[in-house]
């Protein structure tokens, strides 16, 4: 990516620094910064607002439970492009803040082949070339990604209506409009699975920013390398012979 | 007060469940028949309009026609409009065509719009707008093929003509047909109307050279409960743009009443994806995990 920005990021991140504090104890890693967590939340917070906005207008089903939230179905109406846009805002910063780690390697092809190891659980630790994010992660960014562009291309359509765009225009735009929002409610479902029950330790990497070392060397072993500069299966090996087990509780 | 009735409900749109008190009375369906043939372009019944619907009345645009505005308002709901064609033997002919809400049996409007009762169509035909409801979004402007609803950036709602449904339910015409002196607007039942229609049309054919004459009621959209008696039927885009084959998106046939739903169900069933995956295959944890207990017979689940 352009040197502007990284510069940009780079700026970003000390600003934020400044404001939040990273907090790293001992035999812990720091995952996110301040202004990624910033940007996470922000992005959460206008997604959620979006998307329940949008459900009382999706389905006939649901609009009479879910538009009195926000005031009734013509508020709901005049605030769910607003909510849109500031997703599509704090989301923009965070591809820019994320694309680099983002960008798709041959680790990643082969992880998707072995997609079924890692759903059905067979695979306890990650192979050894698994970086800073996932193959699985980085596909739900870049679904995000191609998603925010259809969500702006067709929401604009959709906000001004009939008499700027055509009327074939607008109920085509409507129909992609949701099934964009459609794959980004089954992502969402899968993402808060893994970053909470389903993947223990993984939400404070976006609370606090920092992660345990294990989760590190189990889940994301070559970033582990490379922060720490050891050998991530060295590191298993040791903890096993120690005796360090983790909390299966947890 | 024998001839006082109510409107009863056939259609809601974006209404989950039956209608309320769907059957309970039997109504004809009624219809207004324009006869563009005999209509002078005089406007009573676009004053009417706005008189009963008492609505603030705008300014007017001149184009250098007879046409008070390129197209209908949400305060003027009710528009002639004005073209002035030229037949294939280079002779002048006046097309003024009333344009207003052509009430679809089908109607596109209350197709695309996802408020819960804010578009309902009665029994007797009149599609109407119940603007408590309408969330303002102009969907329905993009389900309507005759371009009638229209935004009111005031109120944000959306309005279009009612044919009257006030007068219609208490057993009146509407104000449009009260208005016209020429007689050629009609109201009545959907078969009388059709009835008087054809006839008109066979009678300009006979007796008046229009050989193309005929009746205005497309059945792309099930029909129409505003019929136009055309000189030339085959052309009804002349007539200010009139379609001749109007639709509804299909989007909103197939997408809204079929696909929504059913999709919808498919993510819940990933909200059931991700909860059975917890409890059948587990978390996975860092690593590494205690070694797992040897299965003893006291310590079968």
């Amino acid at each position: 990516m352009g040197t502007a920005v990284e510069r940009f990021d780079e700026k970003a991140h000390h600003a934020f620094d400044k404001i939040g504090r990273n907090e790293v104890y001992q035999g812990e890693l720091l995952r996110h910064r301040v202004y990624t967590r910033f940007l996470h939340w922000m992005v959460a917070l206008w997604f959620f607002l979006a998307l329940f906005s949008g459900f009382g207008i999706y389905l006939p089903w649901l609009f009479r439970w879910f538009t009195p939230i926000f005031g009734g179905g013509a508020l709901a109406r005049s605030m769910h492009p607003w909510f849109g846009l500031a997703f599509v805002f704090f989301f923009g910063l965070q591809t820019l803040n994320w694309i680099r780690p983002m960008m798709w390697t041959p680790a990643d092809t082969r992880w998707m082949r072995n997609i079924r190891q890692v759903v059905s659980g067979k695979e306890k630790l990650e192979p050894p070339d698994t970086g800073f994010f996932n193959a699985g992660q980085k596909i739900q960014f870049w679904e995000i990604v191609v998603g925010c562009v259809v969500y702006l291309i067709t929401g604009i359509i959709l906000w001004t209506g009939a008499h700027v765009f055509g009327r074939i225009t607008v109920a085509v735009s409507y129909v992609l409009h949701d099934i964009s929002a459609l794959i980004m409610l089954g992502g969402i479902f899968i993402h808060i699975y893994l970053s909470t029950i389903g993947e223990p330790g993984t939400l404070e990497a976006m609370t606090r920013g920092a992660v345990k070392e294990s989760w590190a060397w189990t889940f994301h072993p070559a970033w582990y390398s490379n922060v720490t500069g050891r050998d991530p299966k060295q590191a298993y090996d040791e903890a096993v012979r120690a005796g360090r087990w983790e909390d299966p509780r947890s | 007060m024998s001839d006082r009735r109510t409107l009863q409900i056939k259609q809601m749109s974006a209404h989950p469940g039956p209608i309320p008190g769907q059957g309970v009375q039997r109504d004809y369906e009624v219809c207004k028949l324009i006869d563009t043939t005999t209509c002078i372009g005089c406007k009573a019944c676009e004053v009417a309009c706005v008189e009963w619907n008492d609505m603030p009345f705008g300014e007017t645009t001149f184009d250098n026609t007879y046409q008070t505005m390129p197209e209908t308002r949400w305060n003027f709901w009710n528009l002639i409009k004005f073209n002035e064609h030229q037949r294939e033997d280079g002779t002048i002919q006046w097309l003024m065509r009333k344009d207003q809400c052509m009430h679809c049996a089908d109607p596109g409007c209350l197709r695309a719009c996802p408020a819960d009762g804010a578009i309902v169509q009665y029994t007797n035909g009149i599609v109407d707008f119940q603007q408590e409801n309408c969330i303002g979004c102009e969907f329905c402007a993009s389900g309507c093929p005759f371009n009638i609803p229209k935004f009111n950036q005031t109120t944000k709602k959306v309005y279009k003509c009612t044919l009257c449904s006030d007068r219609v339910g208490q057993g009146l015409e509407p104000a449009c047909i009260k208005a016209c002196p020429t007689g050629c607007l009609k109201f009545g039942s959907k078969d009388d109307m059709k009835f008087i229609a054809n006839e008109r049309a066979h009678q300009l054919k006979e007796n008046f050279g229009y050989d193309k004459a005929g009746v205005y009621d497309p059945q792309s959209i099930g029909g129409t409960h505003v019929i136009y008696v055309l000189h030339d039927a085959t052309n009804p885009e002349a007539y200010g743009g009139l379609p001749s084959n109007p639709q509804v998106p299909w989007s909103y046939t197939i997408w809204k009443w079929l696909a929504k739903p059913v999709l919808g169900t498919f993510a819940l069933f990933g909200l059931l994806g991700v909860c059975l995956h917890y409890v059948m295959v587990g978390p996975r944890r860092p690593q590494p995990e205690p070694p797992i207990k040897e299965a003893t017979d006291g310590n079968r689940g």
